[in-house]
């Protein structure tokens, strides 16, 4: 088992470091949704992209805006879920 | 050339209307002819800050519904050579006034100042609309909080969609000793966030409190510390570069001990 060194002296971080992690956060979140069109547009994008890849099942397609932890485990940081089926590799890969 | 500038902040109680006060008094004593606008109808406040309560006899509403000329709703400050303010209604609602009535009047001001400003009511709704549909700029008011941040960063966006480009902040109610010791967000924390241009940083100062129970804007008060960061942004208002002030008071022995041995500084 791991010690939380910082912990054990009484060192957490900071209140105001936890307030600016949480406004990031929250501010993601906020920015997306003021323009409900904002997650489509970025979809079409991915899509134009990707199909020069490869054939995707559009309709199928989701994609959404979430948190996840840092690779540190230390904080949570945002995360762009997207789940895209796919249909078929193309070959020239173009 | 005359600017209308909206002052806002979407979270209520931020200072708002204290700013307004200050500010507008501020570019009064600097000797441009200013006209402050309460558009906080139903919750009028402005008059009281400014300790002109007494002299209210026509308002906002009167004017635009054409109960008398805009001149009649003109209370000049008899302390300020060129300051005048139109107070809101109080006995009725955000409806009663529409934006194309406020840019009407605004473009009837501008003939005659050199500035006008607006206080504009917390939210988001019918109030805000009408207060920033004549604005040339804004100022955005927050404290170092995360709410305010938060509303902040929301009425920022509505100013961009409705075209009041290039909006300025203004944090309000800092205090260096809790950034000090970590349990307040820095200015450079705020500006990080919301990505904006600052156009000034006010203390948290007794003084305000006093000046607001007495009707007498801070900023006339050479002492007190909110006053002269007031002044600052009126300066800067005018296009003038001035450096922020740091706020930082000196340290107690006890506290540079503490910091010396890692301590968190209480
Ligand atoms: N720098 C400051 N230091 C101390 N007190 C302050 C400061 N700025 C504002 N205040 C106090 O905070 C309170 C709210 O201020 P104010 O009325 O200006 O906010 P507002 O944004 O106009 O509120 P509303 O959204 O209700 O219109 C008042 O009591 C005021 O005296
Ligand atoms: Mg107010």
């Amino acid at each position: 088992m791991l010690l939380d060194l910082r912990k054990i002296f009484g060192r957490s971080k900071s209140s105001k470091d936890v307030a600016k992690e949480r406004l990031k956060l929250v501010l993601i979140h906020d920015r997306a949704n003021v323009s409900p069109q904002f997650l489509e547009m970025l979809k079409s994008e991915i899509i134009k992209v990707i199909t020069n890849y490869m054939d995707v099942d559009e309709s199928a397609l989701e994609i959404q805006l979430t948190k996840t932890r840092s690779d540190d485990g230390q904080s949570v940081v945002p995360a762009l879920y997207a789940n895209i089926p796919i249909k078929n590799i193309r070959k020239s890969g173009k | 050339m005359s600017e209308v500038i909206v002052i806002t902040s979407g979270k209520g109680g931020v200072g708002k209307t204290t700013s307004t006060a200050n500010i507008g008094t501020g570019l009064a004593l600097s000797g441009s002819k200013t006209v402050l606008i309460d558009t906080d109808i139903g919750l009028r406040n402005l008059d009281v800050v400014m300790g002109l309560e007494n002299r209210i006899v026509y308002d906002l509403v009167d004017v635009v519904e054409g109960n008398c000329r805009v001149k009649q709703a003109l209370i000049k400050d008899k302390r300020f050579d060129g300051l005048y303010l139109i107070p809101a209604a109080q006995t009725r609602d955000k409806t009663a006034v529409k934006p194309e009535q406020m840019i009407r009047l605004c473009d009837e001001l501008r003939e005659e100042f050199d500035y006008v400003l607006i206080d504009c009511p917390a939210g988001i709704e019918q109030g805000f609309r009408n207060a920033i549909a004549a604005a040339d700029r804004a100022i955005v008011v927050t404290t170092p909080e995360v709410s305010a941040v938060r509303d902040a960063d929301r009425i920022i966006g509505l100013l961009e969609a409705n075209e009041v480009r290039n909006p300025k902040l203004l944090i309000n109610r800092l205090r260096a000793d809790m950034v000090k010791r970590g349990d307040m967000m820095s200015i450079d924390d705020i500006i990080d966030i919301l990505a904006i241009g600052l156009i000034g940083v006010i203390p948290d100062d007794e003084k305000i409190v006093v000046s607001t129970n007495r009707g007498e804007p801070a900023i006339c008060d050479s002492k007190s510390l909110a006053g002269q960061a007031f002044r600052n942004v009126v300066r800067r208002i005018k296009g003038e570069e001035v450096p922020f002030m740091s706020f930082s008071e000196d340290q107690g022995f006890v506290m540079k001990l503490k910091k010396l041995f890692g301590l968190k500084a209480n």
